[in-house]
């Protein structure tokens, strides 16, 4: 019972506030690069407008484009049930391990590459070609990453992962620093950031994910960003599960719950400072370079496994 | 500081180590292949003052002020001259395209694992873990020799060898006598002289320091 009030609380918390986060990031952006921002709150705004606004559809969108919003937004929010971020005790969690929520992406990630070529249009089949290609490198270096937590955590299962790491405590290990490098550089990748991708370009030249959404309008439009703004949080809350689940509740213990959505919280302002300094430190890099820098990712997982197989 | 934590923290930089080889064999930048040497050096110095520490072997002190002094200051510093002198700016090419060498960076360790595994299970050595990392240090220099086409470049691979070599020394017999390391010091300083030297002579002969070119013969300088 207590589970299952958990899950719905860190749903909740999901997708009511994904969006804050995405705006202190772009906030903290602004302050960076000295200009004035427009408050944290501006995405529920933009959100807010987008749903009350009229869906433009082409004459030739198949289903897969309609549907496709939906598909991405409802696996989000499934995936939001498996990653514990509040307490261990999760009902889902049991049922889908870290496995199952690379596969949910992936889901997404297909169907919205479908739905950019579906149109027909240049830009779209461009994005989705080089989402496709950024997605073959980055896919296999995560479940290496994760599977180096998973080794040394004997599980796959996200909760178990962090009840063993949080008994612990902390215990510098060469393979989990390796493997926590990697983790950062494909979150960068598979959210779009810089230097992989660059969020707010408006040059349809440059895009990757934005190349692919780039016909959607309205409500579809809406949903589509809003599940991007929730992947964004998932993963900050998924480094944080695998590599410093500190505050979080676990099994035995429902009362820790407050305290752990402080510590939730608390995390979330920390990483996006960093991935600001990330993000202003860097420039986007050349499409044909991204593969030295997932090749990079992936090299620093293996040597997270190997050095858990030698050293440890 | 007891034996756990000093463990660990030799874990770490033997972890370093290894990144570092890594490093160097995905990098395309002269300049930057001479910092990551100096930091692998830096934290083989370190490895083997902690390893001298725990140990209780007073001679580890010394070689790895040593390495401190040679691999950290004396051989950057060479190199950074030659390069200045020698006037070479452009990226270094390679044989093999980088993420394909890394790949079979990858392979190397694996392999030196293996071959190392009976020797870890015998030693009782607090570092008998990182004999495997030496190693691999040791195959990833040969591989940076053999995939660059830059003298220089192989030079500096050659050097990482060396100490993937010291490293599994101080590994697993925690450090050869200490005449024999002042020995391999001297002959690596000597050597690094001796290869500035042929430097500018291949420089002077073929305006360049790509190694390619000494595969062809130079016949129209005789033709008269």
């Amino acid at each position: 019972m207590n589970g299952i009030i958990v899950e719905t609380l860190q749903i909740a918390i999901l997708i009511g506030i994904a969006p804050a986060f995405t705006g202190w990031v772009r906030m903290l952006k602004c302050w960076m690069q000295g200009r004035t921002s427009a408050g944290m709150f501006q995405p529920y705004r933009d959100l807010a407008k987008l749903f009350s606004k009229d869906i433009v559809l082409a004459h030739n969108a198949s289903w897969i484009f309609r549907f496709t919003p939906y598909l991405c937004f409802g696996t989000v929010v499934l995936a939001g049930g498996i990653v514990p971020m509040l307490s261990t005790d999760l009902p889902l969690a049991l049922t889908a391990d870290v496995i199952v929520l690379v596969g949910l992406f992936a889901i997404a990630r297909f169907f919205t590459a479908l739905s950019g070529m579906d149109i027909g249009t240049a830009f779209g089949g461009m994005g989705s070609s080089r989402e496709m290609m950024v997605a073959s490198l980055a896919e296999p270096a995560m479940l290496m990453a994760i599977f180096t937590v998973s080794l040394l955590c004997k599980s796959t299962s996200l909760s178990r992962i962090a009840e063993v790491i949080y008994t612990a405590g902390f215990v510098a290990k060469p393979s989990l620093a390796f493997a926590f490098i990697a983790f950062i550089l494909i979150a960068l990748a598979e959210n779009g950031r810089i230097p992989v991708d660059n969020p707010a370009t408006h040059l349809e030249l440059t895009m990757i994910h934005e190349a692919m959404i780039l016909e959607y309008s309205g409500r579809h439009l809406a949903l589509i960003e809003w599940a991007g703004m929730m992947k964004l949080f998932l993963f900050i809350a998924l480094s944080s599960t695998l590599f410093y689940p500190f505050g979080i509740a676990g099994t035995d213990n429902p009362a820790g719950v407050p305290v752990a959505a402080v510590a939730l919280i608390l995390k979330l302002f920390i990483s996006g400072v960093v991935l600001v300094v990330i993000e202003t430190g860097l420039a986007k890099m050349r499409l044909f370079r991204l593969t030295e820098f997932l090749g990079a990712a992936f090299l620093m997982a293996t040597l997270g496994m190997l050095s858990f197989f030698i050293l440890e | 500081m007891n034996i756990q934590t000093a463990s660990q923290i030799n874990g770490f930089l033997a972890a370093f180590v290894l990144l570092t080889a890594f490093g160097m064999l995905a990098q395309k930048r002269i300049y930057s292949l001479i910092h990551l040497f100096t930091w692998q050096g830096l934290f083989l110095s370190i490895n083997t003052a902690i390893v001298g520490y725990v140990a209780n072997k007073h001679h580890l002190y010394i070689s790895s002020i040593l390495t401190l002094s040679l691999k950290v200051f004396l051989l950057p510093y060479i190199l950074h001259a030659l390069i200045v002198r020698l006037n070479i700016r452009k990226e270094v090419e390679t044989v093999v395209n980088i993420p394909a060498t890394m790949l079979i960076g990858i392979a190397l360790v694996i392999f030196s694992y293996h071959l190392t595994a009976p020797v870890t299970e015998l030693s009782t050595l607090i570092t008998r873990s990182t004999i495997a990392v030496a190693l691999a240090t040791v195959m990833i220099g040969l591989l940076m020799m053999i995939t660059r086409r830059h003298a220089v470049t192989q030079i500096i691979g050659f050097l990482a060898m060396e100490n993937g070599l010291f490293f599994a020394a101080t590994s697993a017999t925690y450090g050869m006598p200490l005449v024999v390391e002042l020995g391999v010091a001297l002959d690596v300083l000597i050597a690094a002289f001796i290869f500035g030297i042929f430097f500018f002579h291949i420089h002077t002969t073929f305006d360049s320091l790509d190694v390619e070119q000494m595969a062809r013969l130079k016949e129209e300088d005789y033709t008269e």
